[in-house]
């Protein structure tokens, strides 16, 4: 099989899936149970063990919102997300298994949910200011923009993800923000996010948001730290309360527009 | 609508094309033109068009551009015969354009069915030539006879049914009085073949059963019923040997892919090279490179015919580097093995025995927790074209150094749905690289290597001007044959899954690289 198209494929199959009026999934014991097994080994990575979220969103709730009813949930964990970090399974699980994730996936939201502590309105002010994330991170278009921007997080990543990136932010760089210093040969040097990269030259965007580009064949240097984050901890900045309450904030951040 | 008339109907130009066995097998003598999927009959996808060269092909420029009617991958490896060039585009086209510049000539599109079963796009490879009839293959698995001059269609036959799970992506070869074609389908529980059709009548005048049926020898390294589902597709076009008149043709992986425990045995003759006799088909022998294959390894990629001296002796070899991560040096006359060699980073073989089996290492099968593994899935290299210059006798291949962590799934099968039996997704733990490289024909040893950011998809080509044509990403890129030197490159913008060709048409020479939804096409002014 080849392997670059196979997501345009799937797109093709799980349209034509999609023109089905009711996806039934199955909802026995060995089903739900082959289901946790599949989630455990595809799934939990990113959306935690009891689906509670992490690097991708909790679906430990009633309401997926993109995937509003069964068939649209079968189609996400097939198809994936376009322009989102969520991959396709299909070239992993056959179609009854994308089926049987999903059926452990809904079995998820009907356990009650823990609501996140703090106080949201107290965490918007440490935000602003105490914070000064706004130097690195934009909301709605108001903001730097050296960092994620964080508009709708609370859908994409989990309060224990969150307050683990204000702890210890280099436990998990998101993708697309590989810090990377660049030296030309004329001695230039540049430290930022990389933006694009190909085989003939690298752009990179610093932390006032310059967006610098170079052909390969000019720099002397490309150095790539994985795994390094040019945002501070703030364990030693903030109390636990105004964690708690930053969290709170960052949580209650669940809609992009 | 006069003038639109006038311009679909170019008849003193189209009068020219006419491309008799004997003009291919013959390729050497009209290096201008190209004939057959890899130009010749060697595979070796080799033009000896020299106008463009390592002195002067810094100065290549866009001459047209062809945009494609509709967005999916554009595969296409063109022919082009005396001023026409003729392109298969997704998801059912096949054109006629003026090579010089760009201009349609006509336009044949297939009324497809809705419910085509395919695992990786809507794609062609090409068609082929023989006398005035163009071939082409279907997404719902049909051969199309099509007049050169018009487009018009002269028969349609029904290969296999596509709700079984079949389709042709691949290019046609024409063979004497045969068109010779494979299918694709791996993913589908399909039993593979490869097709002979009488080239003037469509009627079929063989069939070769990739697996072999019950009671015929290689049917006992299948278990149980198994090798009724086996898959062993044949997705791209193979090779041709006028002087012992044989093909090879590649094959593809068992079924399911990631789940061998139902199919217990070598399964032969998945990822496979066949030498067949293509006047009835008949098997002359096989060499498996993966023998059980769990991984997906395909061995489809169009095999390369050459000649090099091996400890004194001359031997006419056939060349390949394997999806498995192997290169291979088979004597193209009795399919025994010459030599072997990884190209790229393996961890599932500790190497190949005397006879070229690979020796698998324990703990290498997919397993429901995931097994990490070089290659990938996607193979040390792929499909596409690897290239082999007589000018320099190197081998180059455009190689992907990437992992993958295999998982082992379900394998209920039902007729037309997908049948894996598991996955597998790319290792993030190692950065991922792609490089061409340029490997001594005899033996697979690394002469030189022209690293890549990222793993390519997509195949190369060589000249007699010295260069090296291939793809990165969207780039399109040309490389000193001799040195491995980036000599010019070019951004084109959409993502490259093709082959480059090269022709010559008004005195100038052009290359080719379908890249996106459109077809580039360039030349020195």
């Amino acid at each position: 099989m080849k392997l670059a198209m196979v997501c345009l494929v799937f797109g093709a199959v799980a349209a034509a899936a999609g023109t089905e009026a009711k996806v039934k999934l199955p909802n026995s014991r060995a089903d739900l149970a082959r289901g946790e097994k599949l989630f455990e080994h595809h799934c939990a990575l990113c959306h935690g063990p009891k689906g509670e979220g992490g690097r991708g969103p909790m679906l430990a709730r009633a309401k997926l919102s993109r995937a509003p009813d069964d068939a649209a949930l079968v189609k996400v964990i097939g198809e994936g997300i376009r322009g989102t970090e969520m991959p396709g399974g299909e070239n992993e699980l056959s179609d009854h298994e994308i089926r049987q994730t999903a059926a452990f996936v809904r079995s998820l939201g009907r356990v009650p949910v823990k609501p996140v502590a703090g106080n949201p309105a107290r965490g918007a002010e440490i935000y602003r200011g105490k914070g000064n994330c706004t130097a690195c991170h934009s909301i709605q278009g108001e903001g730097g923009v050296a960092g994620p921007d964080l508009a709708g997080i609370a859908a994409r990543r989990s309060a224990g993800y969150l307050r683990e990136s204000l702890v210890d932010p280099e436990a998990a760089v998101p993708e697309g923000y590989l810090l990377v210093t660049v030296v030309a040969k004329n001695g230039e040097k540049v430290t930022g996010a990389r933006v694009n990269e190909d085989s003939f030259s690298i752009h990179v965007r610093d932390n006032s948001g310059r967006s610098h580009s170079f052909w390969k064949s000019d720099l002397a240097q490309i150095d790539k730290q994985r795994g390094k984050s040019p945002m501070p901890s703030y364990k030693s900045q903030l109390s636990e309360d105004e964690m708690t309450d930053l969290v709170a904030y960052l949580a209650s951040l669940k809609e992009e527009k | 609508m006069r003038s639109l008339v006038l311009l679909f109907a170019p008849v003193v130009l189209l009068a020219q094309v006419n491309v008799p066995y004997e003009r291919i097998r013959d390729a050497a003598k009209e290096p201008g033109n190209w004939l057959t999927y890899s130009r010749d009959y060697t595979g070796q996808r080799y033009s000896p068009l020299d106008q463009i060269n390592t002195s002067n092909v810094g100065k290549l420029r866009i001459a047209w551009v062809h945009q494609a009617h509709e967005l999916d991958g554009f595969e296409t490896s063109p022919i082009v015969v005396d001023g026409t060039m003729f392109i298969s585009q997704p998801p059912n086209i096949v054109e006629a354009l003026h090579a010089a510049s760009g201009r349609t000539l006509w336009h044949y599109q297939k009324d497809l069915p809705t419910d085509l079963r395919l695992c990786c796009g809507k794609v062609n490879r090409g068609v082929a030539i023989l006398g005035d009839t163009l071939y082409y293959a279907t997404l719902d698995a049909h051969l199309v006879a099509l007049d050169a001059r018009t487009g018009s269609v002269r028969w349609d036959v029904t290969m296999a049914d596509y709700k079984g799970g079949y389709s042709s992506t691949g290019a046609p070869l024409a063979v004497k009085d045969k068109i010779i074609i494979g299918m694709a389908g791996g993913e589908y529980g399909v039993r593979g073949f490869i097709d002979g059709y009488d080239a003037k009548t469509g009627k079929r005048a063989w069939r070769f059963n990739i697996i072999p049926s019950k009671g015929e020898p290689g049917n006992e390294t299948w278990a149980g019923d198994s090798w009724k589902t086996g898959s062993a597709t044949s997705w791209v076009t193979g090779a041709y040997d006028a002087e012992t008149n044989t093909v090879y043709w590649g094959t593809g992986n068992p079924g399911p892919d990631w789940n061998g425990d139902g199919r217990k045995g070598d399964n032969l003759y998945t990822d496979s090279l066949l030498a067949l006799d293509p006047d009835t088909g008949a098997k002359k022998w096989h060499f498996q490179y993966t023998p059980h294959d769990e991984n997906d390894w395909d061995s489809t990629q169009t095999p390369i015919l050459t000649e090099a001296t091996v400890q004194g002796q001359p031997r006419k070899m056939v060349v390949l580097a394997n999806r498995n991560g192997f290169y291979y040096a088979l004597d193209r006359v009795s399919g025994k093995f010459i030599s072997g060699k990884a190209y790229v980073k393996q961890t599932w073989a500790s190497g190949l025995d005397e006879a070229g089996r690979p020796m698998r290492l324990p703990n290498t099968t997919p397993t429901a927790e995931g097994t990490l593994l070089w290659p990938s899935l996607a193979g040390g290299s792929n499909w596409y074209s690897s290239t082999y210059s007589p000018k320099t006798a190197l081998y180059y291949v455009n190689v992907k150094e990437l992992a993958g962590i295999y998982h082992k799934g379900d394998t209920d099968y039902k007729a037309g749905a997908l049948f894996n039996g598991g996955g597998q997704r790319d290792y993030k733990g190692e950065e991922p690289y792609g490089a061409v490289r340029a490997l001594e024909v005899a033996t697979g040893q690394l002469r030189w290597e022209y690293k890549l950011f990222s793993p390519s998809h997509a195949g190369l080509m060589s000249t007699g001007g010295g260069l090296v044509f291939g793809s990165n990403s969207s780039a399109f890129f040309a490389l000193d044959a001799q040195k491995g030197d980036l000599l010019w490159r070019f951004e084109t913008g959409g993502g490259i899954d093709a082959n480059p060709i090269s022709y010559m048409s008004e005195g100038k020479q052009f290359v080719v690289i379908p890249s996106g939804h459109a077809l580039f096409v360039f030349s020195l002014d």
